[in-house]
């Protein structure tokens, strides 16, 4: 079993700060982390390494300070890490992420690609379900369980859904993207620290995708950032100490003030 | 030259702190009010591989630095000094002098199983009669055919009853002073050996520390450390190795003292302001996190010292180790006792951690070589022989 986890580096902050002028974002100043959704399926992963002997295989797209995560990978067991770096990939939206990270896909070897739902940065959740589409393979979002059946070679996966979870099974190719919430990464190992610079970090630049130059990096990406913004705390509530029909009532009279019925 | 820790090292400390946040903060008051043994930190340390950081490889442990080590007890005793001395004292005192002093045999069989946890470490060298005067002994190892019988009493052992092996200090030959005394190891298991009575603490009141009771404990031979009559040196440089572990716990302590100070000085309020923008407050705050990273670097540097000693055994690391014990444990005191003064009536309750840090710091000056014996060794290595 062969899995290829996509991880990302991502600002540890609930503050992002933002340019002003090129409307990304500012990372100088702010620590930055595996993303948590990230390390989250990179734990499912280990987990399937721990029981069958998976081979992981960790993929970041970023600048080359990103080669931390892929380091903390290997002190926390993954097997092979490659880091996607070049100026021409700068810039990039989902869009253009998602195809160039498939480019990554499509040069290696994989049963099962994993990817976090969504980074705490860009919150879009829509690179792993867009690469799954670049490939052509089934997609689970969401995922809060990964089991799998050797002798039936199934995967059983548990789906959070917004009023409970799903159960759902399935064979061959895929692409799942997790929860952080849902398990508990485990922590880099000492010995695992110990080796984790004295092993490989595969350094891969844009000519090894094969996409064509116009597909690649802010060149490559549809999205316009209009405007960025810190939200703003909201006024507090009003409360209104009434029973329970006069409650109903006001409820479905601001509802239909806001035109919501 | 070059202050900042290497990548590796920093990985690491990014690890620890971590998991000292996560996992042994939230037990710290707990594990210090029912004065109970964390072992169930101790299994997770253990599966982590923080029982054998600066192990080498071949012995089963992490293959890291002393520096890694150092920090391993900063960072934990920042957040815990009681797990902090767990670590020190199974790693400095029962691992590293069989590494150091053991024979190829010794260190296969009982480096591997300390180095993973599976089984915990400890020292005995104290006696109710041998404290700073350790050379007055009055356990006895005596030969009999192919076993060594050991009897006598050890006090104030940290980890005594969680430990599976022990490093144990005797007189073998009471003629010939620190001379005729040797090194033992001791398994938990060998019949005649028990924990007698468990001290009540001040401090880090959760790691144990007891008595231990030799009747005529029969070891085999084999269990000699290093050679008879090495006995007194090889206490001396175990001791030498333990005091960078107690300084980078009196140093985690005190760090961990004054980031909560930070904390609650910029949320206590007095005379309509955080008491955090009084110039008395952060001039006093000033002055102890400059001596916080004084004792950082003698720390720093006399692990760095002790990775070299592992190189090269001929390089001594005693003054080295004995200058950061007694800085850092000073400096933990005092700082300790400035923080409580900050938290005001509630630095003096158990609602804030600092009460407990304040007790914690006070054994760094005394263990291991109280802040005297240090003086002591340093002063030693000042002046030399003085005619």
């Amino acid at each position: 079993m062969k899995i290829l986890v996509c991880i990302k580096q991502v600002p540890d902050t609930t503050e992002i700060k933002i340019d002003p002028v090129t409307k990304t974002l500012v990372r100088e100043g702010v620590p930055a982390i595996m993303n948590p959704d990230d390390k989250g399926g990179l734990e499912f992963a280990l987990q399937l390494k721990d029981k069958f002997g998976a081979e992981v295989t960790v993929v970041t797209m970023g600048i080359p300070a990103a080669e931390i995560i892929l380091r903390e990978a290997f002190a926390m067991g993954a097997d092979r890490a490659i880091l996607l770096t070049d100026r021409k990939l700068g810039g990039a939206d989902t869009l253009a992420t998602s195809k160039q990270l498939a480019g990554v896909a499509r040069q290696l070897e994989w049963d099962l690609i994993i990817a976090g739902r969504q980074a705490i940065d860009g919150d879009t959740a829509q690179v792993g379900p867009e690469i799954s589409e670049h490939l052509g393979i089934p997609q689970i979002t969401y995922v809060a369980g990964l089991e799998y059946n050797p002798k039936t070679e199934t995967y059983t996966v548990t789906k959070e859904t917004e009023d409970g979870h799903q159960i759902l099974e399935f064979k061959g190719k895929a692409l799942l993207t997790c929860l952080a919430s849902a398990v508990k990464p485990r922590y880099m190992n000492v010995g695992g620290i110990v080796d984790a610079y004295s092993k490989e970090v595969e350094v891969w630049g844009a000519d090894r995708l094969g996409l064509p130059d116009e597909e690649l990096g802010l060149k490559g990406s549809p999205t316009k950032v209009v405007k960025s913004f810190t939200k703003e705390l909201k006024a507090p509530g009003q409360i209104h100490e009434v029973d329970a029909e006069a409650a109903v009532e006001l409820i479905v009279a601001k509802l239909k003030e806001k035109h919501i019925i | 030259m070059n202050f900042n820790l290497n990548k590796t090292q920093e990985l690491f400390r990014q690890m620890i702190r971590e998991f000292a946040e996560k996992e042994v903060k939230p037990l710290a008051a707990e594990i210090d009010e029912q004065e109970r043994f964390p072992q169930e930190t101790v299994e997770k340390m253990a599966k982590l591989g923080i029982f054998g950081i600066p192990v080498p490889k071949q012995y089963g442990g992490a293959g890291g630095d002393n520096i890694m080590y150092s920090i391993a007890v900063e960072e934990l005793s920042r957040c815990c000094a009681t797990t902090g001395v767990v670590v020190s004292a199974h790693t400095s005192l029962c691992m590293s002098p069989i590494l150091q002093f053991g024979t190829e045999e010794q260190k296969m069989k009982y480096v591997p199983k300390l180095a993973s946890g599976e089984w915990i470490g400890a020292f005995g060298l104290t006696e109710p009669n041998a404290g700073t005067d350790a050379a007055g002994q009055q356990t006895t190892a005596v030969l009999d055919g192919d076993e060594w019988v050991i009897n006598g009493n050890k006090i104030f052992i940290t980890n005594a009853g969680h430990a599976d092996v022990y490093i144990v200090i005797a007189m073998t030959d009471k003629s010939l002073g620190t001379k005729g005394i040797s090194a033992f190891i001791v398994e938990a298991s060998t019949p005649g050996f028990c924990i007698g009575k468990k001290e009540l603490k001040m401090g880090i009141r959760g790691s144990a520390t007891a008595e231990l009771i030799f009747t005529n404990v029969r070891i085999p031979k084999s269990n000699l450390l290093g050679n008879v009559g090495e006995g007194f040196k090889i206490a001396m440089m175990t001791l030498d190795g333990g005091r960078i572990g107690i300084a980078s716990q009196a140093l985690g302590i005190a760090q961990g003292a004054l980031d909560e100070t930070v904390k609650y000085t910029k949320e206590r309020k007095q005379f309509g302001k955080a008491i955090a923008k009084f110039q008395n407050t952060q001039f006093q705050m000033a002055d102890l996190k400059t001596k916080i990273e004084a004792a950082r670097l003698l720390v720093r540097s006399a692990a760095f010292r002790e990775d070299e000693h592992v190189a090269n055994p001929k390089v001594n690391f005693s003054a080295d180790a004995a200058m950061a014990k007694l800085y850092a444990a000073e400096v933990a005191m005092e700082v300790t006792t400035k923080c409580v003064q900050f938290h005001g009536g509630y630095g003096y309750t158990r609602e804030y951690p600092v009460e407990r840090m304040m007790r914690d710091a006070k054994i760094t000056e005394i263990y291991e070589g109280t802040s005297e014996v240090q003086r002591m060794v340093i002063a030693g290595k000042l002046f030399g022989k003085i005619k």
